[in-house]
C-alpha cells in the first residue's frame, strides 16, 4: 500500500511540475504579446497600423515612423538567403543520404551541426573582418562587370561595391541557416522506405532519378517544415547583420546598397531613443516582428504535423 | 531528504558569501561616449578606497530615463537637459569630461591632419549634394591635393550617439540647409551613407572602404590610425588637438544657474565639434548622490592624467570650482 501511494504522489508531483512548465511558457509569450501592445499603444494611435506598415519614413528628429524600409530589408535579405541557403541545404542533405560513402557522414553531419553551434556575432565579425573586403575587391566588381550590363537584371548590381551592403548580409545569413534545413532534410529523407527506392533502382533510375523522382517527393513536406524553420531563423537574426547590412533605413533596388532590419533597427536604436514617441515606434517595430515570426512558425508548425501524419501512416 | 538538506545548506552558504561581499556599490548608467573614463576613475577609485562604482553603458536615452525613474545611482548623458526638463523630474546635473569629435577620411596618400574641410563642405557631404572628391568646393579647400574623380562614401552612425547629436549640432548650426532637412537628434533621418555600430563601427568602416569619410571621437582616430582632418572654422585652419578642444571648452561659459545646460558645440574659440557630457543626479535620492559628488570630486581632483592618456580632455579647473559650488548650493556637498 505505502509503495503505491508513494508512487501515486512522485507522478502527481511530475505531472504539476511540468504542466507548470508548460503553462508557464505560454503565459510568457502572451506576457509579452501584451507588454508591446501596451508600449507601443502610443505608436498605434500616431500612426495607425496601414500608415505605419507603408510609410518610408524613419526620422527620429521630426518623430515620424514607418516600418516599409525595415520590412523590406527583412524581407529581401530573408528571401535572398534562402535562395542562395536552400539549394545548397538540399544538396548537402542528398550527399549525406544518398551518395556519400558510409565513413563520411558522420563527420558531415557533425559539420553541419557546428555550422549552427557558431554564435551569430561571430558570424558577423567574420563577415565584417573576412568577407566584405573579398566582396567589394572581387565578387562584386566581378558580378557588376557580368550582370551589370543586362537590361532588367542590372539593376541588381548597379551602384558602388563597398562590401557592406544587402549581397553580403545575405550571404552570411544564408550560411547561418543552411544547418537548419540539411539537418532535417536528412532526416526526412533517410525516412523514405528503402524498399521504394530499391524498386526504383530496380526498374533502371539514376541516382539523381531516384532522388527526384522518389526522395523528394516522399518527403517534400518534411522539407518545407526545414525551410520554415530557417526563415523563422534568418527573419529573427540580428548581430551577424548588424556589421554587414549598412543600416540605411531605405527601399533600393541594387543588392550592393545598403539597407536596414527590424531586428538590427531595434538593436541599435533602443539605448538612445529618447523620445517616448521613439520608443513606442521601435515596440511597434517589435510587435510586427513577433506578428510576422509567429505566422512564419505556424506555417513551419504546420508542414512538420502533417508530415509526421504522413509517416506514421 | 538528504539531497534537500544539501541543497538548502548550499543556498544559505550562497547567501552569506553574497552578504559578506555586499561592499559599498555604486550604479550608474548612460552615454557610451564617456564610458572609457568613468570606467577607469571608477577602477582607480576602487583601489584608493574600497567603493565600488557599477558603470552600465547603454546610451545617453537610456541613462536619462533611468535616472528618472530613480533606478540607478546617477546618470550620464551626452545631451544636456535644460533646467526646465531637470526641475520636471526633480534632477540636477553637472558636466563631467570633454572629448571632441573628428572627420577621418580613408583617401589614397592622404595622411592625418593633410585634408582641410568646413561646415559647408561637410553638410553638403552628408546631404548629398557633394558626391564626388574632386568637387570644386572639396578642391577650393585643398588645392594642392590630388583628389580622385571618386564617388564619396559616406559613413555614420546607425546607432542612437551622443557623438551624432554633437556632430549634428554642430552642422545645424552651421548651416541652414543641414538644420532644415535634417537637424538635431542622437539618431537622425541620414539621407546617404552606410551606418556602423558605434565608434569602433564608423572607424572600422571607414578603414576598410576607399574613397569614405566618417565622424569619430578623437580616440578612435588615433587607435585606428585614421587619416583625420583639419577643420576650417572662424576663419582659421585648426587641428583637432587637445589644446583646441580645450580652448573651446575656456571659452564656453558652463553657467550653474542654468544647471550647466550648454552645448560646447560652435563654441566662439577652439575646436567647433567638442561636447561636455553630463551626470545626472536625482534630488530626493541625497544619500546616494553624496557618494556620488564625492566619486566624481575624486576624480576632478586625481583623475586628469588618466583623462588626458584616453584622448579626452579634463574640465578646466575654474569649472570644476563652479561645480563644487554647485554641489555645495544643492547641499550634497
Amino acid at each position: 500500500m505505502h509503495i503505491i501511494s508513494k508512487k501515486n504522489s512522485v507522478d502527481s508531483i511530475f505531472s504539476f511540475l511540468t504542466g507548470l512548465a508548460s503553462l508557464i511558457v505560454v503565459f510568457l509569450i502572451i506576457g509579452i504579446l501584451i507588454i508591446l501592445l501596451r508600449e507601443s499603444s502610443m505608436a498605434i494611435k500616431r500612426f495607425g497600423v496601414f500608415h505605419f506598415l507603408a510609410s518610408t519614413d524613419w526620422n527620429p528628429v521630426t518623430a515620424s515612423f514607418g516600418a516599409a524600409t525595415t520590412i523590406f530589408g527583412t524581407f529581401v535579405t530573408t528571401a535572398l538567403a534562402l535562395l542562395i541557403a536552400m539549394p545548397l541545404a538540399i544538396g548537402i542533405a542528398i550527399f549525406v543520404t544518398e551518395i556519400a560513402p558510409n565513413f563520411m557522414k558522420g563527420p558531415i553531419g557533425i559539420a553541419i551541426e557546428l555550422l549552427a553551434a557558431i554564435p551569430s556575432i561571430i558570424y558577423g565579425m567574420w563577415g565584417l573582418f573576412a568577407l566584405a573586403p573579398i566582396m567589394a575587391k572581387y565578387i562584386e566588381p566581378a558580378l557588376q562587370n557580368t550582370f551589370g550590363h543586362l537590361p532588367v537584371l542590372g539593376v541588381l548590381f548597379s551602384g558602388t561595391p563597398m562590401g557592406i551592403d544587402i549581397l553580403t548580409a545575405s550571404v552570411i545569413l544564408s550560411i547561418m541557416i543552411i544547418p537548419f534545413t540539411a539537418s532535417i532534410s536528412r532526416d526526412s529523407f533517410n525516412l523514405t522506405p528503402s524498399v521504394v527506392k530499391e524498386s526504383a533502382y530496380a526498374i533502371g533510375a539514376t541516382k539523381w532519378e531516384v532522388v527526384k523522382n522518389v526522395v523528394l517527393p516522399y518527403s517534400k513536406l518534411g522539407v518545407y517544415g526545414g525551410i520554415a524553420l530557417s526563415l523563422g531563423r534568418a527573419l529573427g537574426e540580428t548581430m551577424a547583420v548588424a556589421f554587414v547590412l549598412g543600416n540605411n533605413h531605405q527601399i533600393t533596388t541594387s543588392l550592393f546598397d545598403a539597407a536596414a532590419t527590424i531586428t538590427v533597427t531595434l538593436a541599435n536604436e533602443f539605448t538612445e531613443a529618447d523620445k517616448d514617441i521613439y520608443l513606442s515606434s521601435l515596440f511597434y517595430l517589435a510587435l510586427v516582428l513577433f506578428v510576422i515570426s509567429f505566422i512564419v512558425l505556424a506555417i513551419a508548425k504546420f508542414f512538420l504535423l502533417k508530415a509526421e501524419r504522413r509517416y506514421s501512416r | 531528504m538528504k539531497t534537500v538538506l544539501s541543497m538548502f545548506l548550499a543556498v544559505a552558504c550562497i547567501f552569506t558569501f553574497a552578504m559578506a561581499e555586499a561592499a559599498e556599490t555604486l550604479t550608474g548608467a548612460g552615454a557610451t561616449f564617456p564610458e572609457p573614463v568613468y570606467k577607469a576613475w571608477a577602477l582607480a577609485y576602487y583601489k584608493a578606497t574600497g567603493i565600488e562604482i557599477n558603470y552600465q553603458g547603454i546610451g545617453s536615452g537610456g541613462g536619462i530615463r533611468q535616472i528618472t525613474t530613480r533606478t540607478v545611482d546617477f546618470g550620464a548623458s551626452d545631451a544636456p537637459l535644460t533646467p526646465e526638463q531637470l526641475k520636471k523630474d526633480g534632477l540636477y546635473q553637472f558636466p563631467a569630461v570633454i572629448g571632441g569629435v573628428v572627420l577621418v577620411v580613408n583617401l589614397p596618400g592622404v595622411k592625418a591632419g593633410q585634408m582641410i574641410l568646413d561646415s559647408e563642405v561637410i553638410s553638403k557631404i552628408y546631404l548629398g549634394e557633394i558626391k564626388f572628391w574632386d568637387d570644386a568646393h572639396v578642391k577650393a579647400l585643398n588645392p594642392g591635393m590630388n583628389l580622385p574623380h571618386a564617388q564619396i562614401n559616406v559613413v555614420h552612425r546607425s546607432d542612437g550617439s551622443g557623438t551624432t547629436a554633437i556632430f549634428t549640432r554642430y552642422l545645424s548650426g552651421q548651416s541652414a540647409e543641414w538644420k532644415t532637412k535634417v537637424g538635431t537628434d542622437t539618431s537622425v533621418n541620414w539621407p546617404v551613407g552606410i551606418g556602423g555600430k558605434g565608434n569602433p563601427g564608423v572607424a572600422n568602416y571607414v578603414k576598410q572602404a576607399p574613397n569614405s569619410i566618417g565622424y569619430v571621437e578623437l580616440q578612435y582616430a588615433k587607435a585606428e590610425n585614421l587619416a583625420y582632418t583639419m577643420l576650417k572654422d572662424k576663419g582659421k585652419v585648426m587641428a583637432p588637438t587637445t589644446e583646441a578642444f580645450k580652448e573651446a571648452a575656456t571659452a564656453a561659459d558652463f553657467e550653474p544657474s542654468k544647471d550647466f545646460d550648454l552645448w560646447l558645440v560652435n563654441s566662439p574659440k577652439g575646436w567647433p565639434i567638442a561636447g561636455a557630457t553630463f551626470i545626472l543626479l536625482a534630488k530626493d535620492k541625497k544619500d546616494s548622490s553624496m557618494k556620488t559628488v564625492k566619486f566624481y570630486d575624486w576624480a576632478f581632483k586625481n583623475g586628469d592624467k588618466t583623462v588626458e592618456q584616453l584622448f579626452y580632455v579634463p574640465l578646466p579647473e575654474k569649472l570644476k570650482n563652479k561645480i563644487r559650488a554647485y554641489w555645495k548650493q544643492h547641499g550634497v556637498d
